[in-house]
């Protein structure tokens, strides 16, 4: 029995064991002496049970075990409660409240936005959206200080690698063709968010999908001209000042709602809905810069 | 049983599907593929379930930053594993 | 109680595929394994606040026609709150691969349970 369960937590183990090794990713570029590798051995962990007196052991012998108790107790948990729940699309559930009612009944008089979904995210719960942004600003410094003192040649690019990228006629035609595209998608998508399905979160993602491509055809030169650390600070610090601005106006008058010196406008003109369209662009450029500088961050070790 | 009920289970059964290959699968590289499967597949859900703005953000956003992301965290390991063994080998010689 | 289950299928659907991310979150000793986990976990999350909003036969809500009868369109709250969601767990993802990165720079593993032992024994010989 014993044996029987050490086998498994083994098995358990070595799941997925030859996942570890990177190399055999790129089957055509086998390294001639692959690394002479300690072999995955229980015996190995004798010494560090000496040091800490058996805890390890004891600690890595149960934690198997635990993991699946507890990740079945919680399946359990979860599926009584899914018997407990009202029936999909039944109107009587208590998230179908007099709060969404209002938003969709009163939204496109107050906000002038024909979307709700965007009236709600960025005018009744403009204050959500503004956390989310500060929370993309500080997840983007926090990977630059992480990838910044990794610091040593493993940052560069192989310029071989490069040679291959860069001149490589199918990604480059189609990166031609593509990007332009992609990036007025995404400023339509930008400019669109108030009238149908869109917003700054999706066009500013797909603005920085089209930057990312062109990086990843044309080269880091190219575009570090229009788009560098500095640049990117000012654009990100603007945007967010900008929000936080027209979100401390609306609680000087009366937080609501966003109120906003714009009139609503009539519904359905592309400049309407009164601050919608200028924070979704500045969410839009915020979500672009940040997506673009975590690829660049990654790629290079800096912006 | 109507076309878009079948619809609809064929749809879960995929994600359901492609979430355990994408938990399972032996190759990080092949299981990162079939995690952007799984997100393409997602967003058909929400196109389904009426969210369409959900739809365009996690088809832009789980489909392709985050796996970009996550293909060029693989190729920096990669870089990071080959300078490794240049050192090694160089102390060799 | 089956009633339940099947007319909650895609709730059930979600709390399959949680179960699913959370187990790999939790079991998977590889780090880009357990990052795609919590990933499905977040997707399953936002899965099953969807369904709370959706309802057969209405429709999305953009507003058409200056109609805003609220009988007539899904609720709109779940899809302004998960919007927010998708974004933040992007950043997560970014920065726990950037930690990742680090973590495979020092000890050129990625199995979580060889990292914690050098750690330990690294640890011990400093004492």
């Amino acid at each position: 029995m014993k044996k029987k369960k050490s086998k498994f937590s083994q098995a358990l183990r070595k799941w997925d064991e030859g996942s570890f090794d990177l190399t055999d990713a790129l089957p055509e570029e086998q390294i001639a002496a692959p690394l002479p590798e300690q072999p995955y051995d229980w015996q190995l962990e004798r010494p560090v049970v000496r040091l800490e007196q058996g805890e390890i052991s004891m600690y890595r012998r149960l934690y198997p075990i635990f993991a699946t108790v507890l990740a079945t107790v919680m399946i359990l948990f979860l599926f009584a409660a899914m018997i407990a729940l009202p029936h999909t699309g039944s109107t009587q559930t208590p998230t179908l409240n007099e709060l969404t009612d209002r938003y969709v009944a009163d939204g496109m008089r107050e906000t002038g936005a024909v979307n709700v979904v965007a009236g709600v995210i960025l005018d009744y719960r403009a204050f959500d959206t503004l956390g989310e942004s500060h929370v993309l600003y500080s997840a983007a410094i926090a990977v630059l200080m992480l990838l910044l003192s990794l610091g040593g040649v493993s940052m560069e690019p192989d310029p071989r690698e490069r040679l291959i990228t860069e001149t490589d006629p199918i990604l480059r035609s189609t990166a031609k063709l593509i990007v332009p595209l992609l990036v007025v998608f995404g400023v339509y998508n930008i400019c669109n968010g108030h009238l149908g399905p869109g917003g700054g979160f999706s066009g500013g993602a797909i603005i920085g999908a089209g930057l990312i491509l062109y990086s990843l055809a044309f080269g880091f030169e190219r575009l570090e001209r229009l788009l560098n650390f500095k640049s990117y600070r000012v654009i990100v610090v603007v945007a967010l000042c900008f929000y936080s601005l027209a979100k401390c106006y609306s609680f000087y008058c009366g937080a609501n709602h966003l109120e906003s010196f714009i009139s609503p406008g009539t519904p359905g003109r592309i400049f309407s809905a009164g601050l919608i369209l200028p924070l979704n662009v500045a969410v839009g450029a915020v979500v672009a810069c940040t997506m673009y500088g975590f690829y660049s961050v990654f790629k290079r070790g800096r912006i | 049983m109507s076309a878009m009920d079948i619809f609809t289970l064929m749809l879960l059964g995929l994600v359901l599907v492609s979430g355990i290959a994408a938990c399972l699968f032996h190759n990080l590289l092949v299981s990162l593929i079939i995690y952007m499967a799984y997100s393409v597949i997602m967003s058909i859900i929400w196109a389904m379930l009426e969210a369409p703005d959900l739809a365009i953000t996690e088809a832009a956003v789980g489909a392709g930053i985050s796996s970009v992301l996550m293909f060029v965290t693989l190729k920096k390991l990669r870089d990071i594993r080959k300078k490794a063994q240049d050192e090694k080998e160089k102390e060799q010689v | 109680m089956l009633e339940n289950l099947w007319s909650n299928r895609i709730p059930c659907a979600a709390v399959l595929l949680f179960a699913l991310g959370f187990s790999t979150l939790l079991l998977h000793p590889n780090l880009i394994k357990k990052i795609i986990g919590l990933n499905i976990m977040d997707t399953a999350a936002y899965l099953f606040l969807t369904s709370l909003g959706y309802i057969p036969g209405r429709l999305a809500p953009i507003i058409v026609n200056g109609d805003t009868d609220p009988s007539h369109y899904v609720n709109p709250l779940p899809a302004g709150l998960v919007l927010t969601g998708i974004v933040v767990s992007v950043s997560v993802t970014a920065l726990m691969l950037a930690l990742t990165i680090r973590l495979y720079d020092r000890y050129h593993t990625l199995d979580l349970d060889k990292i914690y032992m050098m750690a330990r024994q690294e640890q011990g010989e400093l004492q």
